[in-house]
């Protein structure tokens, strides 16, 4: 993950500043903050359009994350993937986990310290710290939602691989409507699991403190564009794992045998090519995917049980947009949902029309649905009806 | 019997007998035994089986016969709701106009999305209604907060502008909802020895209407109208090419079945004079979708069953918490009462979702046909070993 490790160097913002609302939308910065007031307000709008950009970029990349997934699993297996939320969502969760384990400490009484009554201060150690040095294990505690992606990798894979092998291979032959239905089911068994194990709070998990801070992205063209790190990491990180599943089917042989499995199962079946256990594989893949994409979504929103559920429902609805088996459709609809939702959110549209931020997706999927129902970049005679 | 068959009237005889005496076939156990936590016969619980089950009758209709999966129904029942309360507000307390009212408005609002979505099929219908069901809560929420109070959710206030009644009752309190004068909340209380037998006049109105709607749903399922949709779920491609246009058809069904989800809606406002955008989000939907598969979808009595069943363990299973647990098992050793206690409690009281997900997987595997479809397997069994190997032959013919 070279992209995660660019500098370390603590940035001139150490705390997270007010900027992001319960929905994770960034709020435009007060006036105030500007170093420079006398703008021009043409200058003004230009922010605020790069802004919403932005904006966009990091949801639309959650979103593209998690349709790549999902169309990957269609594309294989023709399987309509509810539990694909359910995915991110333990994702995230492997990043708690992680991040707990780190944290797992050991009392020590210290002597030199005293608390109010004057007996010995307890003083708790992670053992990580134990180990490797204060420095170092301070630093290992500090990068664990990055560290996480390594952790959630493996996890991710098997979990993929146990839910096709265990109870996905059974429904291929059924209709979509029961698939749709045993997923939906196994969403739930999920998210109770997770929900019996972290309870049904939001847990906070801080980004790297390097990294949490709040960069000025305008300074190399002149403008004032002030922006979390962490997004602009997410955002490259989900191009670096959309660009590696690109690659990975492009350019190996097995991701070639994958494309030809897509295009026609059977003949490459005949051919004496083990295509099923390669889908199999595939869906592992398509699981780490959505799995990682919520490992880096910690930092942004606080995992809970259900986050998995908010987001497949707007991933399904990307998915249709960028048209059912489509890779790069679901790349494509992803940022482009997201970044029209973000425009949509801006207060001089929803002065226009009011509430437009909260619908703009649904009335975008509607539209495309009824009048290109194979979605912007689907092939023609793929799920048409 | 009524322009049915000898089946289905038993079956009807069978729904009205079970609804009439539900306050005492759902309390068996008298009030001060340990097990009077199983105890369903209370008002409140009873009128959301029924409720609940003409919600899932009404998805049925659509879902069972014709095939199409919403996953936006939960609207229209938002929509009945909403339009019960403001009727309460601006109109009258009786229920009568209330309930037409969120009828027709659901009817008005299914006619909209219906017309739209039943323009594809498959999984692009699912995720047109669940888009238009979406967007609907995700309004109400925000935007038509004048209309849904937002987060707060509707309720009645001191100060409504009531043109049939008075805002207030004499005594400076919200009036409730009746039915010419007969109070929803009033309750006759039957004690008969250690049991104590709740009748709630809300009840039996949401019973009556159940029965009546059971009714007409039968008539549908039995009817040409209702033969010709499953038609279209069985091939819809064939039905085309005989040069017949089947979305008139479904489009009625979609509307038939927002009408009864609207009802129901209407119907939990008459009850309890408050509505909330949450009654709207698509897990709500999934609910009525889980109800009428838990049941058997298709068949006429399923979704009665699955709504009865999911809303008898989603009220009392989640009641049992560790300490219940600790008693039943009290009688057990130290050690092995713990273990059993460790490994029940995660699917019980805050956890019974889990217990309800793994159900439906498993059902959806298993069963498709649903309780129902478990029950003519149990009694085929039984019969081919009375009749010493026989074949077995269906009782009950599931609609498909």
């Amino acid at each position: 993950m070279a992209g995660l490790g660019a500098q370390s160097a603590p940035g001139p913002f150490t705390q997270q500043p007010d900027l992001v609302d319960r929905y994770g939308t960034i709020i435009p910065r007060p006036p105030d903050t500007h170093k420079d007031k006398t703008t021009n307000p043409k200058v003004g709008a230009m922010d605020a359009i790069l802004l919403q950009i932005l904006n966009g970029l990091d949801k639309g990349s959650a979103y593209a994350l998690i349709a790549l997934g999902l169309t990957l699993i269609f594309g294989t297996l023709g399987v309509v993937n509810f539990a694909h939320g359910a995915l991110f969502m333990i994702g995230a969760f492997c990043a708690v986990t992680l991040q707990r384990l780190l944290n797992l400490s050991f009392e020590t009484v210290d002597e030199t310290q005293t608390d109010f009554l004057g007996n010995a201060l307890k003083v708790k150690t992670p053992y990580v710290e134990a180990w490797f040095g204060p420095q170092m294990g301070g630093a290992i505690i500090d990068w664990a939602v990055p560290l996480a992606i390594l952790f959630a990798i493996p996890i991710m894979v098997f979990v993929g691989y146990a839910m096709e092998r265990g109870l996905i291979k059974h429904f291929y032959k059924r209709p979509h409507a029961d698939q749709i239905l045993v997923t939906f089911g196994l969403a739930i068994v999920l998210q109770e699991v997770i929900k019996y194990f972290y309870g049904a709070n939001p847990i906070q998990t801080p980004a790297p403190e390097a990294l949490s801070g709040i960069v000025n992205l305008g300074a190399i063209v002149g403008m004032d564009i002030v922006y979390p790190v962490w997004r602009v990491v997410y955002f490259l990180f989900s191009l670096l794992v959309i660009g590696g599943i690109f690659s990975f089917l492009q350019f190996t042989t097995f991701g070639m045998v994958v494309r030809a499995g897509m295009a026609d199962r059977e003949t490459v079946g005949l051919l004496g090519i083990n295509i099923d256990k390669r889908f199999t594989v595939m869906f592992g893949i398509a699981a780490a995917v959505a799995g990682l994409a919520g490992v880096m979504y910690t930092p942004i929103n606080s995992p809970n049980y259900h986050m998995g559920m908010d987001f497949l429902v707007l991933s399904f609805v990307v998915v249709v947009v960028g048209g059912m088996g489509s890779l790069p459709g679901a790349v494509l609809a992803g940022f482009l949902l997201g970044i029209l939702e973000s425009f949509a959110s801006m207060n001089e549209i929803k002065s226009i029309i009011p509430g437009i931020d909260q619908i703009i997706i649904y009335v975008v999927a509607i539209i495309i649905l009824l009048t290109r129902p194979r979605g912007l970049m689907g092939r023609k005679g793929v799920m048409e009806d | 019997m009524l322009g049915m068959n000898k089946n289905d009237t038993t079956m009807l005889l069978l729904v009205a007998a079970l609804t009439m005496l539900a306050p005492f076939i759902l309390n068996p156990f008298p009030t001060d035994s340990g097990l009077a936590q199983f105890n369903a016969g209370y008002p409140d619980l009873m009128q959301r089986f029924v409720i609940f089950g003409i919600f899932a009758i009404g998805f049925n209709i659509l879902f069972g016969l014709t095939g199409y999966l919403s996953f936006g129904h939960a609207a229209f029942l938002g929509v009945g709701s909403y339009s019960a309360v403001w009727m309460f507000k601006l109109l009258a307390m009786n229920v009568i106009p209330a309930i037409l009212l969120s009828v027709v408005m659901a009817g008005v609002f299914a006619l909209l999305i219906g017309y739209v979505s039943l323009r594809r099929s498959g999984i692009y219908f699912s995720i047109l209604t669940l888009a238009f069901a979406q967007m609907s809560f995700n309004l109400a929420y925000s935007v038509l907060t004048p209309i849904t109070n937002g987060e707060t959710g509707l309720q009645l206030s001191l100060d409504d502008p009531r043109v049939l009644g008075v805002s207030q009752t004499a005594d400076g309190s919200i009036p409730v909802t009746n039915l010419f004068g007969l109070e929803m909340r009033s309750t006759f209380e039957m004690v008969v020895g250690p049991w104590a037998f709740q009748f709630n006049a809300g009840y039996y109105l949401c019973a009556l209407i159940l029965l009546a709607v059971f009714y007409l749903s039968i008539r549908i399922f039995r009817s040409p109208f209702g033969l010709m949709l499953k038609a279209v779920k069985s091939n819809q491609q064939r039905m085309n090419y005989t040069g017949l246009n089947t979305r008139p058809y479904t489009l009625a069904a979609f509307v038939i079945s927002g009408m009864y989800a609207g009802l129901a809606g209407g119907l939990l406002a008459s009850m309890d004079p408050l509505a909330g955008a949450e009654r709207m989000q698509w897990t709500a939907s999934g609910e009525v979708v889980l109800m009428t598969i838990l049941g058997g979808a298709g068949t006429l009595i399923g979704p009665v069953l699955g709504a009865g069943f999911i809303k008898y363990f989603e009220n009392i299973f989640s009641k049992i918490n560790e300490s219940v647990l600790h008693s039943w098992f009290g009688a057990l050793p130290d050690g092995l009462e713990d273990l059993l206690v460790t490994m029940v409690y995660p699917f019980v009281g805050k956890g019974w979702h889990m217990t309800l997900g793994i159900l439906f997987v498993l059902v959806v595997v298993f069963l498709p046909g649903g309780l129902v479809e478990g029950g003519q397997r149990v009694t085929a069994w039984i019969r081919s070993k009375k009749a010493g190997g026989n074949k077995p032959t269906s009782t009950t013919e599931p609609a498909e």
